[in-house]
C-alpha cells in the first residue's frame, strides 16, 4: 500500500531524513517509533505530499507522491500533531468543510459526517465551536477529519500526545478498530503504544531507519529467546530462594534467572532462554517435581523499551555499562 | 473551480463569524458617511453662494461630488486592505491548518484564488455601503450614472491588485500583525510614489510614478476607461498572485 524508496529530506545544514525505505502492506497498523526530532514528522509530511523530498520517492496506493500528488492526497487521511481545526467553526461545519475539500458532496457527504461523528464519538459536541473543545475532543475531531473521505491510508502524527490515560485508551482502541479498512501509519515516541496498537514497527533515529519488523519478531530478535514469568509457592513454609534459583537454572536452555519480587511463601521470577526451544514445559515440570506449587507461568511480552534503547544506542557511542542487578545470576 | 468556491466560502464565513467584517463595514460606513456629508454640504454651500451673488455658476454633481468622493474612496481603501488580507495565510500557518489545506486534493492555485476572491468580495460589500449614499444623489438630483459605474470598476481593479499584494505578504509570515503592517507600508508607498513626478521628470522618476497605484485611478474617477490603467491593475494582480503561488511552494521547501 505504501512504498518508500530512499526517501531523503535535507535542509541547509542538517539531514532530517536520510534514505529511508520501507513497505507497508494493506490493512496493517505500522508504528513509526523514534525519539523526538528523529524525523518521524518529516517523513510523514513527505508521504502526505506536504513536503517534497530532496531525494527518493514514495508511492501511496500505487500513486507516486511526486508525479500524482492529487491522487495520493485523495487516498490519504492525515492527522498532524496539532489537529488542524479552525477555532471559530462548529464541529459539524468543520467536518462539512473538510468533507467538501476532500471531494465529497450531497447525500454522500452527509452520510459520511454522520458516520465519523458516530465512529469518533463526538456527537455531543457537534454543535460546539472547535476552539472551545477539550484536548481529547480536539484529537477526536482531528481523527474524524482524517477518515471523513474513507481514505485507503491513514497517517497519524502522535495521535495520543497530550491525552489523559482514559482518552489514550479510547483513541488506541479507535485506531485499532480502523485497521483493516485503512492502512495506518502512526508515529509515537511512547513505546507501549506501539506494543498495544501496532502490528509492525519502524524504528527511526536521527533520520535513519534502524529497524523494521513485526512487533513479535523484533522482540524475539532482540532477546534472542523467550522470556517467561513464573510464580512459585510452597505448600509448607517459606521457600529457599537459592534452592529455587539453582533448580531453575538447571533447566535446559535457561540463560538467566532474575527474581523480581518475593514474599514469604511466593517467589516471582523472570526467566530467559537463549535457544529457539520453548522452555515453558520444562520449567513447569521442574517446579512440580521439586514439590513446589506452580501459581503462574506465562510468556512475557518483552518490552520494546529495551529493544528500542538497544537499537538506538547501537547507532551512537558504545553502550553504557549495564547496571549490575544484585539478584541476577548468569550460569 | 468548485474547490476555489469552497475555500472562498470558508474565508467569507470566518470574516463574518468573527467581528472583523462588521468592524470593517462599520468603520467604513462611518468614514465614508462623513466624506459624503462633507462634500454634499460643501456642494450645497456653493450653490447657495452662487444664488446669493446671483451669477450663473456651473454646478455639476458628477464633477463636484462623485469624482472627489471616488478619489477619496480609492485612498480610504488603502487603509482597509491590510486588515482584510493580513490573516489569510498567516493565521493558517500559525494554527497549522495550512497542513490540512495543502494535504487535501486541491491545487495551490485554487487555495490562493479562493482566498483572494473572498478578500475581493469583502471589499465589494464595503463598497456597497458607499453605493447607498450615492443612491440619494439619484433620488434628489440627476447625475450621470456611467462615470460612477466606471469609478467603481476602477476601485475594484485597484483593490484586486492591492489585495493580491496583501495576500502575497500574508504568505511570508505566520504573524498577522507583521503581515498587516508590511501590507500597510507597501500600500502607502504605492500611493505616494506618484509625488516624485512633482519635482522630477527624468525617466527613473516617471517609472517610479508609474507604479503609483493611485495615479492609475485618476482616469477612472473621471469616468474614463483607459486600457493602459486596466492593464496596469490586471498585471499587478496576476504578478502578485503568481508570487503568492511561488511563496507557497517555497514555504514547503523550507518548513
Amino acid at each position: 500500500m505504501i512504498t518508500a524508496t530512499g526517501l531523503t529530506k535535507r535542509y541547509a545544514r542538517n539531514t532530517a531524513v536520510d534514505q529511508i525505505s520501507f513497505q507497508v502492506r494493506k490493512g496493517r497498523i505500522v508504528g513509526f517509533l523514534g525519539p523526538n526530532g528523529a524525523g518521524k514528522t518529516t517523513t510523514m509530511r513527505m508521504l502526505t505530499c506536504f513536503l517534497p523530498p530532496t531525494a527518493g520517492t514514495a508511492t501511496v496506493a500505487g500513486f507516486d507522491i511526486l508525479e500524482h500528488p492529487l491522487e495520493v492526497k485523495r487516498r490519504i487521511g492525515y492527522l498532524p500533531e496539532l489537529p488542524p481545526l479552525y477555532p471559530e467553526m462548529r464541529v459539524d461545519e468543520y467536518l462539512n468543510f473538510v468533507g467538501k475539500l476532500k471531494g465529497l458532496s450531497g447525500p454522500r457527504l452527509r452520510e459520511r459526517i454522520e458516520y465519523v461523528v458516530e465512529r469518533c464519538n463526538i456527537g455531543d459536541v457537534r454543535r460546539k465551536t472547535t476552539g472551545k473543545l477539550s484536548k481529547g475532543y480536539r484529537q477526536r475531531v482531528g481523527l474524524a477529519q482524517a477518515i471523513i473521505h474513507n481514505p485507503d491510508v491513514l497517517i497519524l502524527d502522535e495521535p495520543t500526545a497530550g491525552l489523559d490515560p482514559k482518552q489514550i485508551n479510547e483513541t488506541r482502541s479507535l485506531i485499532r478498530s480502523l485497521a483493516g479498512d485503512h492502512t495506518i501509519i502512526l508515529s509515537t515516541h511512547i513505546l507501549p503504544e506501539v506494543e498495544q496498537t501496532c502490528q509492525e514497527v519502524l524504528i527511526i533515529n536521527r533520520g535513519r531507519l534502524v529497524a523494521t519488523d513485526s512487533v513479535e519478531n523484533l522482540q524475539h530478535r532482540a532477546r534472542g529467546g523467550e522470556s517467561v514469568l513464573l510464580e512459585v509457592g510452597s505448600p509448607n513454609g517459606p521457600l529457599d530462594r537459592a534452592a529455587v534459583e539453582r533448580r531453575l537454572a538447571r533447566v535446559n536452555g535457561v540463560s538467566r534467572v532474575a527474581f523480581r519480587d518475593s514474599r514469604q511463601d511466593r517467589i516471582f521470577a523472570e526467566i530467559e532462554s537463549s535457544g529457539d526451544r520453548s522452555i515453558r514445559s520444562d520449567l513447569a515440570r521442574a517446579v512440580v517435581e521439586a514439590g513446589w506449587e506452580l501459581h503462574e507461568l506465562r510468556a512475557s511480552a518483552m518490552s520494546l523499551e529495551e529493544i528500542f534503547l538497544q537499537l538506538t544506542r547501537e547507532e551512537s557511542a558504545p553502550p553504557p555499562a549495564e547496571e549490575a542487578a544484585p539478584q541476577e545470576t548468569r550460569p | 473551480m468548485r474547490n476555489m468556491w469552497i475555500i472562498c466560502r470558508k474565508e467569507l464565513r470566518s470574516y463574518f463569524v468573527s467581528p472583523v467584517a462588521y468592524l470593517l463595514l462599520t468603520m467604513f460606513a462611518v468614514i465614508f458617511g462623513f466624506f459624503f456629508w462633507n462634500s454634499l454640504g460643501y456642494f450645497i454651500f456653493m450653490g447657495m453662494e452662487a444664488q446669493l451673488r446671483d451669477e450663473p455658476t456651473p454646478m455639476n454633481v458628477n464633477e463636484q461630488i462623485i469624482r472627489p468622493l471616488l478619489a477619496n474612496l480609492s485612498v480610504v481603501g488603502l487603509f482597509f486592505i491590510p486588515i482584510i488580507t493580513m490573516r489569510l495565510f498567516a493565521e493558517e500557518k500559525r494554527t497549522g491548518t495550512i497542513e490540512l489545506l495543502v494535504t487535501s486534493p486541491i491545487r495551490d492555485g485554487e487555495i490562493i484564488l479562493g482566498k483572494w476572491l473572498a478578500a475581493v468580495l469583502l471589499y465589494l460589500s464595503m463598497m456597497l455601503f458607499s453605493g447607498l449614499s450615492f443612491v440619494y444623489l439619484f433620488r434628489y438630483g440627476n447625475p450621470d450614472w456611467k462615470p460612477l459605474l466606471i469609478g467603481y470598476l476602477g476601485l475594484l481593479l485597484q483593490a484586486g491588485a492591492l489585495l493580491a499584494v496583501g495576500t502575497f505578504i500574508s504568505t511570508l509570515t505566520r504573524n498577522q500583525i507583521i503581515a498587516g503592517a508590511a501590507t500597510f507600508g507597501v500600500c502607502l508607498l504605492l500611493w505616494v510614489l506618484e509625488w516624485v513626478s512633482g519635482f522630477e521628470t527624468a525617466t527613473w522618476a516617471r517609472v517610479l510614478a508609474y507604479f503609483s497605484v493611485i495615479a492609475h485611478f485618476e482616469s477612472f474617477a473621471k469616468g474614463l476607461i483607459d486600457t493602459k490603467d486596466v492593464v496596469f491593475y490586471l498585471s499587478m494582480t496576476l504578478l502578485a498572485l503568481f508570487f503568492t503561488a511561488r511563496s507557497m511552494e517555497s514555504m514547503r521547501w523550507r518548513s
